[in-house]
């Protein structure tokens, strides 16, 4: 599961040019063969990325779709999205999600993980190919089938919770309508997305268990410790630079979901939005679209979100990923 | 012994628990677009269908949604992918070459160029794509929609692949040299079939990538007949709230193919994803 990691180390960075030189290639070959993907890097993520730059300084709307110059308008996209309260509420939306997704998603794919590193292995394949069965279901397809089973009528979910004693879960759950506000709809997303997620946590974290020496937790077993502590003594450290990639991407993927919420809930339900549906909706939402505010809003998501990839990065580079 | 045997009862218990939550939506799904609709809106919802019907799949695959048939939709959405695939193994066969086996100057800031760009929120590009499309007037075209996947699709192709170049003895190619191979013929008699794995595996993930896409698909698709299948999907599912057979259908269509390639490759996904992070 692993191979191409040994193989990453073995590149054959420490070996004399001499002997590179030997295979006579032509000196600029490496600069010709990584250029079609800087091309199309440079034009797809790059520039777009400077237009938004510039675009959240601007008004960009329907007469500058027609061909007209956009206007500067200086920091005013800025001033109008931080003076309004319904930014900070896709804010607060955007990062509790995030917070609570990836919480749910790095605890439940760890015990997941945990799980199929203890079971047999035809018990550890077949529990790992139910779960990847989660993970490869489209986004679309996901968020369409979390409707229908948190659905008012027919909908599966209700039909248990009213089945379930009402001492533990309240009545009246056949007529709910888990869309009907934010906190509800963000439930169903938040189970949706962990859904998805966790199975990534999971078999990631399988495959690092794999790489942990059994002589360890033989020795711990002599000592006593039981599972609580194996986890945090040997387990926890040893894992440790895959929970922190996985913690980073995690973080990045919850922060700018889109498409599950703009399936569930839409562009009409504007209480629900987070930064991403918020931006586009400025875009693209209306008859009278607003670019230049969509962009300052995705300008804000962006550099939220280069935080987190400085520190993804800066972990990448330490293990050596880059070299 | 048998405190044993119940520890391993109670954990294969668990693990059978773990796997019926996480395929029960998808399971739901395909149970429910062969469900008759007294079924489908029956107040005791039942796992299996009691009388099985193909009515919502026949319903789907002729057209009774959205007027165009499935096939169109299916058609554009297998084109794109094929496109996005080839060119895009072609672009980060390359440069995965470049990476394993050269050292040259901004090789670091390349790769770190790879890990950063992966992370670029793509709900954010959607904008200034939007108006560069426009431009080239390449929006609502299915070829402008392939560029931008193809721009999504190479950087974690080429942090796939690079392991699999690398893992190539450099001998080989040495020997095909001393043997007076020329660099091209080299790279097609010796390097091409050992990586044909990491091909394979990598080619079915751009494969996922342009397959699954919905936002930008969405925002650039303007006429119903160069819509991909989660567009449709989304169109239907829009326009008809509640008709969940047919809507069951449709997503089972569109689902199968993904998670059958998925489960052919998910080894190396997440060994290409977390590369490294695991090495013992």
């Amino acid at each position: 599961m692993l191979d191409t990691a040994p193989a990453v180390k073995r590149t054959p960075g420490r070996r004399s040019p001499g002997r590179a030189r030997s295979l006579r290639r032509p000196r600029f070959g490496p600069y010709l063969l990584i250029a079609p993907t800087v091309i199309v890097i440079a034009l797809l993520m790059f520039w777009p990325m400077v237009q938004i730059g510039i675009m959240s300084f601007q008004k960009v709307g329907n007469r500058q779709l027609r061909g007209e110059p956009a206007e500067s308008v200086g920091t005013e996209n800025f001033k109008t999205i931080f003076d309004d309260p319904f930014f900070w509420q896709t804010l607060r939306h955007t990062v509790l999600f995030a917070v609570v997704a990836v919480s749910l998603t790095m605890v439940v794919g760890t015990l997941i993980g945990l799980l199929l590193n203890k079971l047999g292995t035809k018990m550890s394949n077949f529990v790992a190919g139910g779960v990847m069965v989660a993970w490869a279901t489209p986004p679309v397809t996901a968020a369409i089938i979390f409707t229908w089973l948190f659905g008012t009528t027919g909908g599966v979910v209700n039909w248990t919770l009213d089945l379930l004693p009402d001492f533990l879960v309240g009545s009246g759950w056949l007529d709910y309508n888990w869309f009907a506000k934010p906190l509800s709809t963000y439930t169903v997303l938040t189970v949706c997305v962990v859904w998805q997620a966790c199975p990534f946590v999971a078999v990631s974290v399988l495959a690092g268990l794999k790489s942990v020496p059994s002589e360890l937790y033989e020795a711990a077993r002599v000592d006593g410790s039981g599972p609580w502590r194996t986890f945090w003594s040997i387990t926890y450290p040893m894992l440790k630079p895959i929970f922190l990639v996985l913690l980073v991407m995690s973080i990045i993927w919850d922060f700018k979901v889109f498409t599950q919420l703009f399936v569930m809930s839409g562009m009409a339900n504007r209480d629900a939005f987070n930064l991403s549906l918020y931006a586009y909706s400025e875009a693209f939402g209306s008859l009278n679209p607003k670019l230049g505010m969509g962009s300052a809003i995705a300008l804000v998501l962006t550099m939220i979100l280069l935080v987190v990839t400085a520190l993804y990065v800066r972990v990448m580079v330490r293990q050596g990923e880059t070299r | 012994m048998k405190r044993s045997l119940l520890r391993r009862a109670a954990l294969n218990g668990t693990g059978l628990l773990v796997f019926v939550f996480a395929v029960f939506p998808v399971f739901w799904m395909v149970s429910t677009a062969f469900k008759p609709n007294t079924e489908i809106f029956s107040t005791t919802p039942k796992p299996f269908p009691s009388h099985p019907t193909l009515a919502h799949f026949d319903l789907v695959l002729n057209g009774g949604i959205a007027e165009v048939s499935f096939w169109e939709y299916f058609r554009n959405s297998a084109v794109l992918a094929l496109v996005t695939v080839v060119v895009s193994s072609l672009f980060a066969l390359l440069a995965a070459t470049a990476v394993a086996r050269f050292r040259f100057r901004f090789r670091t800031t390349f790769l770190v160029m790879l890990l950063v760009v992966q992370m670029v929120p793509l709900e954010a590009l959607v904008i200034p794509l939007f108006l560069d499309l426009k431009k080239a007037d390449m929006l609502n075209t299915l070829p402008g929609l392939a560029v931008v996947y193809i721009g999504f699709a190479v950087p974690f192709a080429i942090w796939m692949l690079r392991g699999f170049v690398a893992a190539v003895p450099r001998e080989l190619e040495e020997a095909a040299a001393i043997d007076g191979a020329g660099p091209v013929r080299t790279f097609f008699k010796v390097m091409l079939p050992l990586v044909a794995p990491g091909l394979v595996a990598t080619s079915i993930f751009s494969f996922i990538t342009a397959w699954n896409e919905f936002i930008f698909a969405y925002t650039f698709l303007e006429d119903q007949d160069k819509y991909t299948l989660p567009i449709m999907l989304q169109f239907f599912f829009g326009r008809s709230g509640n008709a969940w057979g047919p809507i069951m259908a449709a997503s089972t269509l569109l689902t199968i193919p993904v998670i059958a390639f998925f489960l052919l490759v998910q080894r190396r996904m997440v060994s290409g994803l977390t590369a490294g992070a695991v090495k013992g």
